[in-house]
């Protein structure tokens, strides 16, 4: 059976994938930040996990306000990064799983999650980024990916609730699939940020802090927040940290915390690293 | 037929991008996503002007296109992530668009961004259980 060995949380600004393509990552300014991702990598290559399940918003590269899906699922064979408006080079093409991808798909929609099934899913810095911040950059990636969309950009999006609850879901989708893989989950985004209007560059360390504290060890606090709370505390661009309930729910409700990591500022935004394991 | 409040609408110094900015701004962000593809990119350079009308942008948003006024843009509705896409190619970082919203330089911006970092080793040795380098 599928088993999830536990859960990964980063940042997945575009900064992050222009420091190491710059090789910026031992400068003073990144140096704390990407020195802080070593006890993660480290973990990664020693349970080396064989399908990654990445959580993370589209920006504009495969979904546009013409259709936007609250969830969608990878359902494909491969994926592909492309140019954002930048100009940058993709990196290379991502390997999925399209029968465990149908799978979760069937099992999620069995309990109630009527999410957007994607054969074709091109995937932007939201997916790439964390990635590429732990298994730096390949020519082959070490690992199978299949990317879960959640709609953080166009309100209405979704609550704290529910992607703590599409967590759970997830977790009963993949142990049920009856091949020997290990997953890990992947928790994108955040954390407090505003990028626009006058409260731009708005960071609110204590409630990041409290943030990564609670979702590891009390992640039903959080579910407490209405969108509009969590946008107050955390700035409008703030409300990605959502999308780590995903991964939170698709967990043990007790988890071995390994790493926590917390920078700020990075970018415009605060930048955590959680590794939480599952206890086997 | 009126747009229904939010219990966000209250929060001073931004707009969250719901259905009434993506409705308004429609045209204005689907010629911005339009700048995905470099072919595309080349298209505008070549006349902006009949980009806009091909897109159906027009009036107000039109001068803004045409006179890259990022921050006007902003404030009519672009999605941030879908301006990036036209702004961050022409020399206007996220951080120039932050900094121009409050008035201030980029350089005065990043340094209130750099100190929210302050104590930052402090704070999480009393939090407990943190890296810290």
């Amino acid at each position: 059976m599928a088993r999830i060995i536990g859960g990964v949380t980063s940042s997945h600004i575009p900064a992050v994938g222009n420091a190491i393509a710059n090789n910026l990552t031992q400068e003073p300014y990144w140096k704390r930040f990407f020195d802080g991702y070593e006890p993660a990598k480290a973990w990664l290559r020693e349970r080396k996990p064989d399908v990654a399940i990445v959580v993370y918003n589209d920006h504009g590269l495969n979904f546009f306000l013409d259709k936007m899906p609250t969830f969608a699922l990878g359902c494909a064979d491969v994926y592909h990064n492309a140019d954002e408006g930048w100009a940058l080079k993709p990196v290379a093409p991502f390997r999925g799983d399209a029968q465990l991808s149908w799978h979760i798909a069937e099992s999620l929609m069995d309990q109630e999650f009527d999410l957007c099934t994607c054969q074709e899913m091109k995937v932007d810095h939201g997916f790439v980024n964390p990635l590429r911040a732990l298994y730096g950059t390949a020519e082959i990636w070490p690992i199978t990916t299949i990317p879960l969309a959640v709609n953080t950009v166009q309100h209405p999006v979704p609550t704290a609730r529910r992607c703590l609850k599409l967590g759970h879901a997830l977790r009963r989708a993949i142990e049920s699939y009856p091949e020997d893989l290990s997953v890990v989950i992947l928790g994108t985004g955040g954390m407090s940020h505003q990028l626009q209007g006058e409260r731009a560059g708005l960071i609110d360390v204590d409630f990041d802090l409290d943030c990564m504290d609670r979702i590891a060890n009390d992640p039903e606090w959080m579910t407490g927040f209405s969108n509009a709370e969590i946008i107050r505390r955390a700035g409008t661009e703030g409300i990605e940290t959502i999308m780590w309930l995903v991964m939170r729910g698709a967990l043990q409700s007790n988890v071995r915390v390994v790493h926590k990591h917390y920078h700020a500022p990075i970018s415009n935004t605060g930048a955590g690293v959680l590794v939480l394991e599952n206890y086997s | 037929m009126s747009w229904i409040r939010h219990d966000y609408d209250d929060i001073a110094g931004t707009y969250v991008f719901d259905g009434k900015h993506a409705h308004g701004a429609y045209a204005l962000n689907k010629l911005l996503f339009s700048f995905n593809s470099e072919e595309n990119r080349a298209e505008f350079d070549r006349d902006p002007p009949a980009y806009c009308d091909r897109y159906g942008v027009k009036d107000e948003y039109k001068e803004l296109v045409l006179k890259k006024d990022f921050l006007g843009m902003l404030r009519a509705g672009a999605n941030i992530y879908y301006l990036a896409k036209m702004a961050i190619p022409r020399g206007t970082s996220v951080q120039d668009a932050g900094a121009q919203f409050q008035g201030i330089t980029t350089k005065e911006f990043q340094a209130k961004l750099l100190a929210k970092g302050e104590g930052l080793r402090e704070r999480l040795v009393k939090r407990g259980g943190y890296w810290n380098g």
